[in-house]
């Protein structure tokens, strides 16, 4: 489950990415299962005011996910 | 409660798939909650008539997005569908997928058509799939996947007349597998088949997968899985992702197909735009905070009118009946015990009713995500979760659907620390009591100018009462040791126009739950409570009318003042009165007399009932029936016999304040936390420590303030 330099916490609000895989298998389960896909493109929308959660687009949907739990997801780019 | 002779059909789909819309249009008024056999989970079913003139039964599920369960609502779900053979199996399944975008719901879609139940995929939203720019072939994707196909619009009803003669139609389980199990698995599956005689290789696969969903089969047979399990060296979860990965490469095909034209995102153009105002971080948080007052306000202003008139209409029967009715202890008990039992449960409907029209228009809307993403991180620092905050909110109006409402958080430390906390959030039952207080010690003046200083004390008790619930969270936060991961992986839904039907069916809802819920204890409990007070030692309460008449002979007294002396004196020397007397020592550090006690005995059950309790202590008879300015007066002159000053001094009402806010004075309360955690162990917890945190910041309050 390993791949890409970068994770999706390290992204920038408007950044698209590719998902390259998960560092997390617990997580990775119900990323995938909610369109989280290796080899989908993913968007960074923007930071809650506070920093933490985030919001990505993913598969055409909006997601929220907290901070650690977008650090599980690698990306290439 | 199950009709065995009704052919019986589950809606399934992934949350905001427009389900709830769906169920509603298809039964209507026709609906019952229920609970799911063995557990505590709510059952939505309604009847739906078909146009052949056959009745069907619906039965709408929890919104899930894969048949994989983690929260104790998609547990349910995977129970349900994994039990092929009993009374309470679903004949079929419509599963209902957004529209403009199928992927995500197809991937439940191709797990459940593995199942083998016979299967109807709904396409929801065409109207604004259409709007995209988007159109599917769908005769194309009716046959790729095995099952018939029908587009729908569930809001306003479009295609559901097709949808319903789909229902009528004989259907047969899906043809097509689209998941085939894995080799290496392929002969624990075949044991299972062998030995259970399960129908499907999947279904067989996930007997397998889930350890704990199989609580439908006896013992023996569960032990035949595990040993199974065991002997084939099958660890659940070990192929999950494989399997994800897989169907959704099915599912990329399937879409390139029979996708004629896809949609650019540009229809969410404006959703986007509002995001910026919405979760702005200055806007964000004041809009939010706005959206509060607005609520309470609206909560408390336009419920005062209902709320009396329902309070004026209960003793209103309660009186008459009592005229009516030939005296004795049974008509007694309609009357003073039953009757305003009734009442005492009715007159919280126009509070409840308005909170979750505006909890529901929020969730419609698309909102409340909105809410859980702003208030995370905060939420978090005190052991609890985004999705805290909705039940929180509804526990200020009552706490018993708030606690239902915490089913969502599928951490279980943080749900538990919710249920634990949320009643100390100030509940409606709690504002007639500190009405009355607060007109008693603080005086009718301005602060500021234009602030009442009686209403600034109110808000500061609900302030209060927040405060003490995010505090104890924290507490709970370090003393509960589980480590159990905590994720937030949710769904930001694209905004809507609330459908107002929808906001009208879950206020019945939400209604109903509490009117059941409550009224059955609250009517138990205040046969009981009747009984305490109506009934006496020895021969004390038959005397009462003798002993009132020499104490009092050369007073006056119209018919009517003594009526009220011969209750006062019946009370006090009733059950309880005399345990009130026992408590005193107890309650005196806190300022509290035995009359006080009686009131706190009273309210054990439903703190409301304080007002009442006071009114015959204090022998005025029934509030309602004088004006509630007497029962004010009377508690202001009375006496306290040790100092020879008023009973009733700022540091005694405050003292009582601040117990009501934190003391768990409510059993239906407790019955619904025993409900929802599955023992006495929490509902225990939770009534010790609120009652020691009232205790203490009484005693504290108390000793501070004289």
């Amino acid at each position: 489950m390993a791949g890409g330099s970068k994770n999706v916490a390290e992204m920038h609000p408007g950044e698209v990415g590719i998902v390259a895989g998960f560092t997390d298998e617990y997580l990775s389960l119900k990323l995938m299962e909610m369109g989280c896909l290796p080899g989908s493109a993913i968007r960074f929308n923007f930071t809650a005011p506070l920093g933490d959660p985030v919001c990505i687009s993913v598969s055409g949907y909006e997601l929220s996910l907290r901070l650690e739990e977008a650090a599980a997801i690698r990306i290439l780019n | 409660m199950a009709n065995p002779s009704l052919t019986k059909i589950a809606l399934l789909g992934n949350p905001n798939s427009g389900k709830s819309s769906l169920f509603n249009h298809l039964t209507g008024l026709n609906q019952k909650i229920g609970n799911f056999p063995g557990v505590t989970v709510e059952k939505k079913t309604g009847l739906c008539p078909l146009p052949d003139g056959d009745t069907v039964e619906i039965i709408d599920l929890p919104g899930i997005y894969s048949i994989y369960p983690r929260s104790l609502d998609e547990q349910i779900v995977a129970e349900v569908l994994l039990d092929h053979h009993s009374i309470t199996t679903p004949d079929r399944i419509i599963v209902i997928v957004d529209g403009t975008n199928l992927k995500r719901g197809f991937l439940l879609l191709t797990q459940i058509i593995d199942l083998g139940l016979p299967t109807i995929l709904a396409l929801n939203m065409m109207d604004l799939a259409a709007k995209a720019g988007i159109s599917y072939d769908f005769n194309s994707l009716s046959r790729e996947l095995g099952v018939p196909v029908v587009p729908i619009n569930a809001r306003n009803g479009v295609g559901l007349e097709e949808l319903k003669r789909q229902m009528g139609q004989p259907l047969d389980p899906p043809n097509k597998q689209i998941f085939g199990v894995w080799k290496e698995t392929d002969a624990a599956v075949k044991e299972i088949r062998a030995t259970l005689s399960v129908d499907n290789d999947y279904e067989a696969y996930q007997f397998l997968e889930q350890p704990s969903s199989l609580k439908f089969l006896s013992a023996q047979n569960q032990q035949t899985v595990s040993r199974i399990r065991s002997d084939f060296n099958f660890i659940p979860g070990k192929f999950q992702g494989a399997e994800t990965i897989q169907r959704y490469g099915f599912i990329q095909d399937l879409l390139n197909t029979i996708t004629l034209k896809a949609s650019d995102n540009s229809w969410k153009k404006y959703s986007t735009r509002l995001d910026k105002i919405l979760l702005h971080k200055f806007w964000g948080y004041l809009i939010f905070f706005v959206l509060l007052i607005l609520i309470f306000q609206s909560v408390f202003a336009w419920a005062t009118v209902p709320m009396d008139l329902i309070d004026g209409a209960f003793a209103g029967i309660s009186s008459y009946l009592s005229s009516v009715l030939p005296e004795g202890a049974l008509s007694s008990l309609i009357a003073e015990g039953l009757i305003p039992g009734i009442g005492g449960i009715m007159m919280f409907i126009p509070q409840i009713a308005i909170l979750f029209a505006f909890i529901s228009i929020l969730e419609e809307s698309g909102y409340m995500s909105r809410v859980v993403f702003l208030m995370d991180k905060i939420m978090r620092k005190f052991g609890l979760n985004g999705k805290s905050v909705v039940p929180l909110m509804s526990g200020v109006a009552c706490a018993i659907p708030a606690i239902m409402a915490t089913r969502t958080i599928d951490n279980w430390k943080e749900r538990t620390i919710t249920i634990l906390v949320t009643p100390l959030m100030s509940c409606s039952a709690r504002l007639p009591v500190f009405t009355i207080l607060i007109a008693l010690i603080v005086p009718e003046q301005k602060a500021l100018g234009f602030f009442s200083l009686q209403g600034l004390v109110l808000m500061g008790l609900y302030l209060l009462g927040f405060i003490a619930a995010i505090l104890s969270a924290w507490l709970m936060n370090l003393l509960i040791k589980v480590k159990e991961r905590s994720y937030l992986i949710m769904e930001m839904p694209t905004y809507r126009i609330p459908k107002w039907s929808n906001v009208g069916y879950t206020i019945l809802e939400k209604t109903k739950t509490f009117v059941i819920e409550a009224g059955k204890i609250i009517m138990a409990i205040s046969v009981i409570l009747w009984v305490l007070a109506s009934y006496g030692p020895g021969d004390s309460i038959a005397r009462a009318r003798e002993m009132v008449l020499q104490t009092s002979e050369n007073q006056r007294l119209s018919e009517q003042a003594l009526n009220d002396k011969i209750a006062a004196y019946k009370l006090e020397h009733s059950y309880a009165g005399i345990i009130g007397k026992a408590i005193e020592p107890v309650i005196k550090p806190l300022g509290y007399d035995w009359k006080i006690g009686i009131a706190l005995i009273t309210s054990f059950a439903a703190r409301e009932v304080f007002v009442g309790t006071m009114a015959t202590i204090y022998s005025i008879g029934s509030v309602t029936d004088d004006d509630s300015t007497t029962i004010k007066e009377r508690m202001r002159e009375e006496i306290n016999v040790d100092t020879g000053g008023k009973r009733f001094t700022p540091a005694v009402g405050f003292s009582l304040l601040v117990f009501y806010t934190f003391a768990m004075q409510c059993m239906s309360t407790i019955a619904v936390v025993y409900r929802e955690t599955n023992g006495w162990k929490w509902p225990m917890i939770q009534l010790v420590y609120m009652t020691l945190l009232a205790y203490l910041s009484a005693f504290i309050v108390f000793q501070l303030l004289s």
